[in-house]
């Protein structure tokens, strides 16, 4: 078997592997929490029998082990069990909002990614210049700012200041294609500067730490032009990282999604979550928990399996 | 072809600062340079004498951090200081090529080597890439590379470092440049391997009539290749004159002293008595790392006041032996015995006295000193350590030491290893192993890191202790020239097999065994002949250089 | 074009006039203030650096203009900051808990920022929130360097099983998310002061682990650690002499950082209402509970978040200072 082939394959055996332990953390965690399942889903008026009932419904009399297979099993084929708040199943209650998740996600990503590589790299390919010093400052005072404050601060700017979108993104469930993006723009604008500041920097980095290297020193010295200095000798070494980079932060977009979500009142599955704290709906902050584990794993999966991929010294072995 | 008159490149007044901080330091303080058509000029001196710096200059350029500040680099009559950086571009690569001290970093690990190769000649519009992929196998072949016609085919880290050295003279010869710079190009390589590069190199050159810079710091190299030479000291020029009559008749004291360095030979010692207990036997040592087995059944002794160095090639197993000695690989199999004592294999098992016997002196002293340690503590610890002595006595001990190592004790027991050169941190490394009053030092590559002079001073130092304590040495090294200088036996490896042990003087007269006669004679000699004898020799035998 | 200036400097007057005269605050009254803040603190740091050049001479003097300005308006930022924690009880108008005032106040003589929420006066709150949310964000910091130090350390010196043992349950841990695994630990544990330390902590202490063996790491390798191992030395001797001195720089630099992550951190967990709850004054919180009064685009809600924003980015310059001072050596 190639050794491209075998890395790949046990990348990805690591990547199932790691999940797998995930779901058992996080059973093993829902599994801690003090006092009785049923009991506090039910209220104190519920009956014994009732109780009973509820429990054989649920699976509770069941030992944990068989619980958590069979929820794992269920929860592969998108059935996560049923929400203790309020009894309906809570894949009904993802559904939608896990849709809206991905599609706030994936817009910012869209304008995010491209914008944040081209400026990182012209930030290392004129290091020192005044545009390198500028992004500078603004990166770092974008990273330290709380993503809800560039949130409000873009309200007040653009919904108050310009009145150019409504407060709440509030989407219809039968919304349009159009409606859809109208109302996910304002929080897109969001991430993407939060998301954008990070892989400006990360990018800059990785780009200079390549630079430095002596065969694009020989490149120079070989008198070939800037530009397929940076195009033939740069790029082709640099995919890796700047992957690398990209995955980091789409996994970082997954944390600021849940902020951005409540600022803005969205419909997604940050939002659900946080309430389902508040209400101590364990059921479904196990699921959300699941499903932002799992997309953070895939990513760095896909990020681990695309830098073997790029690889010079693995595509071609000796 | 023979040096013309034609004037390829005259440099004057060249000045360079490198930055340090906020601060420019000039680090080349003025030199002039002249280089006729198809000359080969040899830039020689120690670390920090500005070599590279001056041949990256030649081609207009400077790297990051440093800048030309004063006088002219003229090529074919233009001022490269002066010229638009279009210009020099346009030079770079079709008129003046660079061959880099590691091909194994310069090239590009994303691209195949015909393509690296056909770059250059299409991107200055001498060739078309059809044209010059076809010339490439003829460079290849005339450069000896194996399979000239598939090598270009490959990816740089599928194929060796001295391949990779000789493909990279290939291409810097891809467009017929007047001038290529050699940047230390063998430096890196082993011996048996240097000389193939070398003699690929100088007949290539020779073959096109290309003038070329060669920078290196190794004197028997620079006697090979170059017509004249230029010796630089810290970036001032110290002395220029054809090759022969440098090496025969040196002016300047410091030239004397680089050319006087090789003749140090510590006295010969009488044979240890035949029932004398070896202050160190390895016996049937092997050894491994998982499953590679390292080292096979490795035996010889080391009889107390005497000095064993272990020869051999990057990867047969010398350093290896050292660590089993030492105790930080426990063998497979055999047994290490210091002073007629069994050891245990693994270190942590052995007491703090068996510990104290044997001491090791590094390679390298950056790393061998704590840079968050003062003399006082470094040299101090092994002596609370192993000898229990504290407060003024244990003092007194680190200024004996600091003496005994020909450092001034008021001026050097407060300092960090960054207040010291290279050589002030190799004295310390050995006052340390020293300390613990040991009856067995092994000496890992001591001097490979050093310059000449540096590396004499501190094999003189080592003799005079071995001296005064009796000690056994265990050297190790890869340069033959430090072997004559110091050993009294000599044990070649390669492969993790002992080829050959003996008294040095049977080691150095024939016969010998194969491989140890293809070390010896790999090893570069002053005599700018000798590398036509050698391959003349060679050939005659039937061996490929 | 000649109306955009126009128009740009009819505002910044109308801003300006805003600012002096008081009246309603508006995101460019906002933004007035919070750039006439940094420009102040810019000054300063600048004026504090002339003031100790001139005071010295020599190497001090040399090294001490190496120093940047941003560096010291980090400093200088961040002991602001140190003060306003400590005399907080000094400093304010208010007690913490003060709820005289009638909810979301204008700004006014008696209540400088004006109210929030529930009465309590705006200033008095940023005030006291300096001193919970940093000092909270500080003992969290630590603790996840004490554990995390301490284990990388380890797994770096002994490595083998213990090390292999470690990196794997690292792994897993840092697998997810760490707002989104702190939501999911905080729902089951409760979101009291201690679990918020604990869980953050422990969340935390897996990337200093991670810095922490890494960095001892390229350490252990040195031929100074394998001399002192060599010689018989215990662990302690190891650790504490040969690896830990060496370490230090990257380490107080990483504190840098890993203190602003936390920061934010339990900023966000704040705002989202599983930090430190009300009447305890916390800045994260604070945004949350006052958010209302940005649909009637008034801005002052925005101040703790500023707060937050400023003493991260201080703490960034310093410790950008501070690394690109460890790695200065090299270029």
């Amino acid at each position: 078997m190639p050794p491209v082939l075998r890395m790949i394959l046990q990348r990805l055996g690591l990547g199932l592997l790691t999940l797998f332990v995930v779901s058992i953390l996080i059973s093993v965690a829902i599994e801690l929490l003090p006092g009785d399942l049923a009991q506090q889903i039910l209220g104190q008026t519920a009956t014994p029998e009732n109780l009973a009932a509820f429990r054989k419904e649920v699976g509770l009399d069941q030992d944990p082990v068989t619980r958590y297979f069979t929820w794992l099993g269920g929860a592969i084929q998108g059935d996560f069990g049923v929400s203790m708040a309020s009894r309906r199943p809570i894949a009904d209650l993802i559904a939608n909002r896990l849709y809206n998740t991905l599609f706030l996600a994936l817009y910012a990503a869209a304008i995010a990614v491209p914008l944040a590589v081209t400026l990182g790299l012209l930030a290392a390919l004129y290091r020192n210049s005044l545009y390198d010093r500028a992004v500078n400052v603004f990166t770092l005072g974008s990273i330290s700012t709380p993503e809800f404050f560039v949130a409000y601060i873009l309200i007040l700017w653009l919904v108050h200041g310009a009145g150019l979108f409504g407060v709440l993104s509030t989407i219809p469930t039968d919304a349009t294609f159009g409606q859809q993006i109208e109302a996910t723009t304002l929080p897109a604008i969001t991430l993407t500067l939060v998301v954008t500041a990070h892989m400006m920097r990360m990018t800059r980095a990785a780009i200079i730490n390549l630079l430095a290297s002596p065969y694009i020193e020989m490149a120079r010295l070989k008198g070939i032009p800037r530009y397929k200095v940076i195009l033939r000798h740069a790029l082709p070494n640099a995919l890796a990282p700047i992957i690398n980079v990209i995955a980091i932060n789409l996994a970082y977009l997954i944390t600021g999604v849940v902020i951005v979500e409540q600022v803005f009142t969205y419909p997604g599955l940050g939002g659900l979550m946080v309430d389902s704290v508040s209400k101590q709906d364990a059921t479904v902050v196990q699921a959300c928990c699941l499903i932002f584990a799992s997309v953070y794993i895939l990513l760095n999966l896909i990020a681990d399996v695309l830098s073997i991929v790029t690889n010079p010294r693995l595509l071609h072995p000796k | 072809m023979a040096p013309t008159n034609e004037i390829l490149l005259r440099i004057r007044g060249l000045r360079i600062e490198g930055r340090a901080g906020h601060v420019w330091n000039e680090i080349v303080h003025g030199v002039d340079l002249d280089l006729h058509k198809g000359e080969v000029l040899g830039l020689i001196g120690e670390s920090g004498a500005g070599k590279s710096t001056i041949g990256l200059a030649a081609m207009g350029f400077t790297r990051d951090g440093c800048r030309i500040s004063g006088g002219s680099v003229e090529f074919d009559g233009v001022d490269l200081t002066k010229s638009s950086e279009g210009y020099r571009r346009q030079l770079r690569g079709k008129r003046i090529a660079y061959v880099a001290q590691s091909a194994a970093a310069s090239f590009n690990p994303a691209h195949k080597l015909i393509d690296q190769y056909t770059e250059m000649p299409v991107e200055h519009g001498v060739l078309t890439k059809r044209e010059a992929e076809q010339e490439a196998v003829t460079l290849y072949r005339q450069l000896q590379l194996p399979n000239p016609e598939e090598i270009g085919f490959r990816y740089p880290h599928q194929v060796s470092g001295g391949q990779l050295q000789r493909a990279m003279t290939a291409m810097a010869m891809s467009c017929h440049p007047d001038l290529i710079i050699f940047d230390e190009p063998t430096t890196a390589l082993d011996v048996t391997t240097q000389i193939e590069v070398l003699s690929a190199i100088r007949d290539a050159v020779a073959q096109y009539g290309t003038a070329a810079i060669y920078i290196t710091h190794d004197l028997a190299v620079v006697a090979q290749m170059a017509d004249r030479v230029l010796v630089l000291l810290k970036g001032d020029p110290v002395e220029e004159a054809p090759t022969r009559e440098m090496l025969s008749h040196p002016k300047e004291d410091y030239t004397k002293s680089l050319w006087a360095v090789r003749e140090f030979r510590t006295e010969p010692k009488p044979a240890p008595a035949p029932d004398a207990v070896p202050a160190v036997r390895v016996a049937n040592v092997t050894a491994a790392y998982g499953p590679i087995t390292v080292l096979r059944n490795v035996t010889f002794d080391i009889h107390t006041g005497r000095t064993v160095a272990v020869v051999g090639e990057s990867g047969s197993g010398k350093s290896t032996t050292a660590r089993c000695i030492t105790g930080l690989l426990p063998p497979v199999e055999g047994l290490i015995e210091i002073e007629g004592q069994v050891m245990p294999g693994d270190y942590r098992s052995r007491t703090k006295n068996q510990l104290r016997q044997a001491q090791m002196i590094y390679q390298m002293a950056d790393t061998a000193l704590n840079p968050r340690q003062r003399i006082r503590d470094i040299i101090g610890r092994p002596i609370e350590f192993y000898l229990g002595l504290k407060g003024k006595k244990k003092e007194e001990r680190i200024r004996a030491l600091l003496d005994e190592i020909e450092l001034e004790p008021d001026a050097y027991i407060d300092r960090l290893p960054s207040e010291l050169s290279g050589g002030q941190k190799q004295r310390i490394g050995i006052a340390r192993a020293l300390a613990a009053e040991p009856s067995f030092i092994i000496c890992d590559e001591v001097t490979s890191a050093l310059d000449q002079l540096v590396a004499e001073g501190i094999l003189r130092l080592l003799d005079k202790i071995q001296k005064e304590f009796n000690l056994a040495y265990m050297f190790i090294t890869h340069d033959l020239a430090t072997v004559r200088s110091i050993a009294d036996e000599v044990v070649v490896m390669k492969e993790g097999l002992v080829v050959e042990q003996g008294p040095k003087e049977e080691m150095f007269t024939p016969p010998h065994h194969a491989y140890t006669d293809l070390l010896l004679s790999s090893v570069p000699e002053m005599d700018p002949d000798w590398l036509d004898h050698l391959l003349e020799e060679r050939r005659a035998k039937g061996i490929s250089p | 074009m000649i109306e955009f200036f126009e128009n740009t400097w009819t505002n910044l007057t109308n801003i300006f006039n805003a600012m002096l005269e008081g009246g309603p605050i508006t995101l460019g009254v906002f933004l007035g203030y919070t750039f006439t803040i940094l420009l102040g603190m810019s000054v300063g740091a600048w004026i504090v650096k002339r003031a100790l050049l001139l005071a010295t001479s020599g190497r001090r003097r040399h090294n001490l203009g190496l120093i940047p300005v941003t560096a010291y308006f980090g400093m200088l930022t961040i002991a602001t900051y140190i003060f306003v924690a400590v005399f907080a009880d000094i400093l304010a108008p208010y007690p913490e808990t003060d709820t005289s005032g009638g909810s979301f106040e204008m700004w006014s003589a008696q209540h400088i920022l004006g109210t929030d929420n529930r009465g309590g006066d705006m200033l008095s709150r940023l005030i006291y929130g300096a001193r919970n949310t940093v000092g909270l964000a500080f003992v969290i910091t630590f603790l996840a360097f004490i554990i995390g130090g301490v284990l990388g350390l380890l797994a770096a010196t002994l490595g083998g099983f213990l090390d292999q043992a470690m990196s794997r349950v690292v792994d897993v841990l840092m697998s997810i998310p760490p707002l989104i695994f702190s939501l999911l630990l905080l729902t089951i544990f409760g979101t009291s002061v201690l679990n918020l330390i604990l869980v953050i902590a422990i969340l935390d202490s897996t990337r200093v682990y991670r810095l922490a063996r890494a960095v001892s790491m390229n350490v252990v390798v040195m031929d100074f650690v394998e001399a002192a191992r060599l010689r018989g030395e215990g662990l302690w001797w190891v650790i504490s002499r040969e690896i830990l001195p060496n370490i230090t720089a990257p380490l107080i630099a990483e504190f840098g950082l890993r203190f602003c992550f936390v920061f934010l951190t339990i900023s966000a967990l704040s705002f989202l209402g599983l930090g430190l709850q009300p009447p305890t004054a916390d800045w994260g919180s604070m945004v949350k509970e006052n958010a209302d009064l940005i649909n009637y685009a008034d801005p002052t809600p925005l101040l703790p978040a500023l707060a937050i924003a400023l003493l991260t980015v201080a703490v960034n310059f310093v410790v950008d200072w501070m690394l690109h001072r460890s790695s200065g050596l090299k270029d």
